[in-house]
This record gives structure tokens, C-alpha cells and sequence, in this order.
């Protein structure tokens, strides 16, 4: 094998096991930072060791060891002087030489789970989560992050050394929530994947419609959740959502690059494996017997689209009593404006027009361009593109998104032109 | 990327005969691998290929003849797949590596096929464009 594939392998393998590794280490030494500094180290013995030794067969136990002797010799140089290295000392689980394997498989889910409640913890800032998140359980480098979110890789490595300091300072546990504790920070937790997955799926600054690497990550992770917290309605309910909207992303920019509404979608190149997965996922919700959540009834959402073969043959009826659920569980502005939509397409323009109408005076939607844009194209199918006109221009000048501007700009154009012959 | 590994027929799952249980519950901990560490999307097992039938186009332009299995050459036929979606190939190759030998007696064959991408295809529709807009300007520049 040569070198350069041989690194690209150990690539590979660090892909794979990083996640599983610290979170391993974390429940030995208590510390997610010093716990990524052992696993860092134990990369880079590979990377001298195993170009000449070749790849052990199991390299998952092969790093967990050499990561682990790396704390003890850390731990014996140090002579215990510090408090954090007496604490470290009294636990066993470094110093047994257990079956790697064993604690690799078994314990692992609980131990990946604690990892995760942990970098989705509050006492970080939202951006502080994201990005330690996707650095301990996705395995990204600091330039793959900073990449994804269009910033500075200075930026994001100060944010996660930063949150991994303020974790220890904090003495944030690496433990399981019970109880209501547990619902509270989960959905901390599922709050962090889906803003992942959000910023991935429709960018909201520059002309990138979509960043997939963020995409993709987030579905990694909530299918990995899913199977670490397989009781948990909602986990099955985001996965199913994240599952669905993954399976449209062929057909959301046309040749351009410019982004295609759901109604103009070909939806004969929808992925049909993902909805498949998305809406098994969403029966897994289900058969949790317990009432649908917010993702749940988001999925619940998509998986009408998903499930009309053309846009004609959508059950809006159903999608308006879905959007009445979700507003009664999480009441928004943004809610009620996808209601109006759905109402509308259930009911015709007018029914809708109404609600939109109503949320103008809404003070959470001042700055946001889809509520003059679903007012434009209410008006529009009203037959009022005057102002439907003027709609779209708004909605134009508020977007930050390039392409999106660019749609808007035609609609408003398209409006133009109707008025023009008309006279 | 998303990337097929195709385990190949053998004489054994030609003949429909079931796998040993030893290699039933190494496959099963195995799936459960690709599941927990989220890359697996779907993989099925395929029954012999004497319930398989069989589409040619012997003639160019001409009728479709229909076979039915079973066929010879178990090599050039599969009994499965597993399809993942993961970040490189080498991923993909270590992922494969760890698939228990699907036989156990000489013949296990496992093929990795990377899946057309959406990419892969604008990519190459742009590569086209691009031609064709060189073609063009090269052609225009004759006649000048």
C-alpha cells in the first residue's frame, strides 16, 4: 500500500472510531478536552507506526490502547500533583486492561449518548454546540467546520477550544439525564442536529444554496441517536424529517443553481430510498404510543409530499390538521404562516390570504421575506399582481440569500408582465 | 458518497441452502455496526437465481428475450448487497474489509461499487457544456 493510501486510510479509520474514542476516554478521565488530546495523540503514533506495520486488524482497540497507556504515562509523569490527575487516578476503568473490544461495543451507545448530551450542553452558546459537535462526533476538522459555516478557521477553533474549557470550568458531568431532566436537555440535544442540518440544507447567507457536508453529518448523527435512544419518539421524528428533506436535494436547484420550490420540484427524482427511511423512521415514532412531537409532526408534514405522486394529488386537508397540531404544540408566527399556506391550497387563496393578513402585524416577522413572499403568491393566484408585485420586491430586498433574491426578482418581473398585459 | 458492496453468488446460495448460523449472527452484528454508526441505507439478501428471470437483447434494435434462472457462472451473479453512505472510498474499503467473509469455504467474493451521484452526473453535464461552448468558439473562429 502505498503511503499517501495508506494515510488516506488512517483518514478513514479516525473517521470511523474518533467519536467512539473520546467517548470512551471521556468516561476514564472525566475531561472531553484532554480526552481528545490522548485520541489526537494515538492518531499521530499511528500515522508514524502503521505505514511500516501495516493496519492492525482491529484499529478501533488498537488506538483505545495506545490512547489509554498515553493517559497513564501522563498521569505517572505528572505524580498525581494535580487535583484533576488524583480524581482521574481513582478510576479503575484506566488502569484494568479490559477487553477494548468489549468496552468499544458494549457500553459504547451509553458513552457516545453522554457525549453527545455533553457538547449539546446549555451552559454552551448555540454556535459553541454546532461546532463541538461536529469537531468530538463527527470527526470534522476545524477547516471542514469553518468551511461549512463560510467563517474563518481561527474562529471556530478558538469556539471549541473555548467550549471545551468551559465544560471543564463548569464541571459539566459525562452522565446520562433522568427524569424531566432528561426531555429538557434531549431536546437541547435534537436542537443542535437540526440547526446542523438546517444550515446545511438551505444556507442563509451567500449564494450557496446548500452545504451537504452539514447535511449529511446531521442525518449521520440523528441515525446514530436513534439507535443509542431508541425510546425516544422525537429522535425518530427528526431522523424521519432530516430523512425526507435529504431525499429532495436533487431537486431543489435546477441546472443554474437556482432553487426550486416543493410545487415545482420533479418529484419523480426524489430519493426514494430516503423516504422509505423517513417514513419507517416516522412509524418508529409512532409505535412509541406516545403523542407526536414537534419533529414527529414536521416528518408527519413532509411525509404527505413525499407521499403525493404529483403536487395535485397532495392531501393538503391533512397537511392543515398536521399544521394545526404542531401549532398548538409549539405556537409561532412561522407556524401559522405554513398553516395559511396549507389552508389555502386545502381551501383556495382567500382562506389563507386571511391568516397572512393577520400575521403582518407580527413583530417576529418583521424581518422574515417568506411572509411577503407567500403574500405575493396568494395575491398572485388572486389575480392581484399589482400587489403581489410589490410583495415579491419586498420579499427580494429582505432575503440575504443571493439566488433566492435572484427568484424573487422573476416572480416580481413575472407579475410585471401580467399587469402590462392586462392593460 | 454512497457505495454498494455486492457479495457475490456462490455454489452454496445458488443451491438455496442457508447460511451457518455462526455466519448469520456475525452478518447481523455486522449490520449492526453500519446502523449504529450511521452510514447503512438498505441491504438485502437475493433468493437463487432459479427464481431469477432473465432480460437479453441478443439483436441490436430487435425483441427482448426473456430467461428464466437459473443461470450458470454463479461467480457473475450476486446474492446481495449493502448500501452505505460514507465521506471517502477508503470508508467505504474499511467498511468492506470488516464484512465477515460472506462464505467461509473459498468462494467468498464481496465487490465495492461507488453509486452514481447527482454530482457526478452535473459535473459531467457542465464538462459537456464546457465542450460544446469550446467546439463552438473554435468552429467560429474558422469561419472568421
Amino acid at each position: 500500500m502505498s503511503s499517501s493510501r495508506t494515510h488516506r486510510t488512517i483518514d478513514a479509520i479516525w473517521r470511523m472510531e474518533s467519536a467512539k474514542l473520546i467517548a470512551g476516554l471521556t468516561r476514564m478521565v472525566r475531561d472531553v478536552g484532554l480526552a481528545e488530546d490522548l485520541a489526537q495523540d494515538a492518531l499521530v503514533v499511528a500515522l508514524e507506526k502503521w505505514p511500516e506495520s501495516g493496519i492492525p486488524e482491529n484499529p478501533g482497540a488498537w488506538l483505545m490502547t495506545t490512547a489509554k497507556r498515553r493517559a497513564i504515562d501522563l498521569m505517572r509523569r505528572t505524580k498525581l500533583r494535580d487535583q484533576k490527575y488524583v480524581e482521574i487516578a481513582h478510576n479503575m476503568d484506566l488502569f484494568t486492561e479490559d477487553d477494548i473490544d468489549q468496552v468499544l461495543d458494549g457500553e459504547i451507545g451509553d458513552d457516545l449518548l453522554r457525549l453527545i448530551f455533553m457538547t449539546c450542553h446549555p451552559v454552551l452558546s448555540q454556535d459553541a454546540r454546532v461546532s463541538l459537535t461536529l469537531r468530538l462526533l463527527c470527526g470534522l476538522t476545524t477547516d471542514e467546520i469553518a468551511r461549512s459555516f463560510l467563517v474563518a478557521e481561527s474562529t471556530i477553533a478558538q469556539r471549541i477550544v473555548r467550549a471545551k474549557r468551559t465544560l471543564s470550568a463548569e464541571k459539566v458531568p459525562f452522565e446520562l439525564p433522568t427524569g424531566e431532566r432528561l426531555h429538557s436537555r434531549l431536546s437541547a440535544v435534537l436542537e443542535v442536529i437540526y440547526l446542523m442540518f438546517n444550515e446545511g440544507y438551505s444556507a442563509t447567507s451567500g449564494d450557496h444554496w446548500m452545504r451537504p457536508l452539514l447535511c449529511q453529518e446531521a442525518l449521520r448523527l440523528g441515525r446514530v441517536l436513534a439507535e443509542i435512544a431508541p425510546h425516544e419518539p422525537e429522535v425518530h421524528g427528526l431522523v424521519a424529517l432530516m430523512e425526507i428533506q435529504s431525499s429532495r436535494f436533487k431537486t431543489r436547484v435546477n441546472s443554474l443553481g437556482e432553487p426550486v420550490l416543493l410545487m415545482d420540484q420533479n418529484r419523480t427524482q426524489w430519493d426514494r430510498l430516503l423516504i422509505r427511511r423517513g417514513l419507517s423512521a416516522l412509524d418508529r415514532s409512532r409505535k412509541q404510543g406516545r403523542p407526536l412531537g414537534p419533529y414527529s409532526l414536521q416528518a408527519a408534514i413532509s411525509a404527505c409530499h413525499a407521499e403525493a405522486r404529483t403536487v395535485a394529488e397532495t392531501d393538503w386537508i391533512r397537511i392543515s390538521a398536521l399544521y394545526e397540531a404542531l401549532s398548538r404544540v409549539t405556537p409561532s408566527p412561522i407556524v401559522e404562516l405554513n398553516r395559511a399556506v396549507a389552508l389555502s391550497m386545502a381551501f383556495g387563496p382567500a382562506f389563507g390570504l386571511q391568516i397572512v393578513d393577520e400575521l403582518r402585524s407580527e413583530a417576529a416577522l418583521k424581518e422574515y421575506h417568506l411572509l411577503p413572499s407567500v403574500r405575493g403568491d396568494l395575491l398572485t393566484k388572486l389575480g392581484r399582481y399589482e400587489e403581489a408585485s410589490t410583495e415579491f420586491e419586498l420579499a427580494a430586498s429582505m432575503t440575504k440569500n443571493d439566488r433566492e433574491r435572484k427568484l424573487l426578482r422573476n416572480r416580481a418581473a413575472e407579475c410585471e408582465s401580467k399587469i402590462t398585459k392586462a392593460d | 458518497m454512497r457505495f454498494m458492496m455486492i457479495v457475490k453468488a456462490t455454489t452454496d446460495s445458488e443451491a438455496g441452502l442457508p447460511p451457518s448460523q455462526e455466519l448469520i449472527e456475525a452478518m447481523q452484528k455486522y449490520n449492526e455496526e453500519l446502523v449504529k454508526a450511521g452510514v447503512l441505507l438498505a441491504a438485502d439478501g437475493l433468493q437463487p437465481s432459479s427464481s431469477g428471470i432473465r432480460i437479453s437483447y441478443p439483436e441490436p434494435g430487435g425483441k427482448a428475450k426473456v430467461l428464466d434462472g437459473p443461470f450458470t457462472e454463479a461467480k457473475e451473479m450476486i446474492a446481495g448487497y449493502t448500501l452505505i453512505e460514507v465521506k471517502s472510498r477508503e470508508e467505504a474499503i474499511e467498511w468492506a474489509l470488516r464484512m465477515p467473509d460472506p462464505h467461509g469455504y473459498g468462494q467468498g467474493e464481496i465487490e465495492l461499487r461507488q453509486v452514481y451521484e447527482f454530482e457526478d452526473i452535473m459535473e459531467d453535464s457542465k464538462t459537456q457544456e464546457r465542450e460544446t461552448e469550446l467546439r463552438k468558439q473554435v468552429e467560429e473562429r474558422k469561419k472568421a
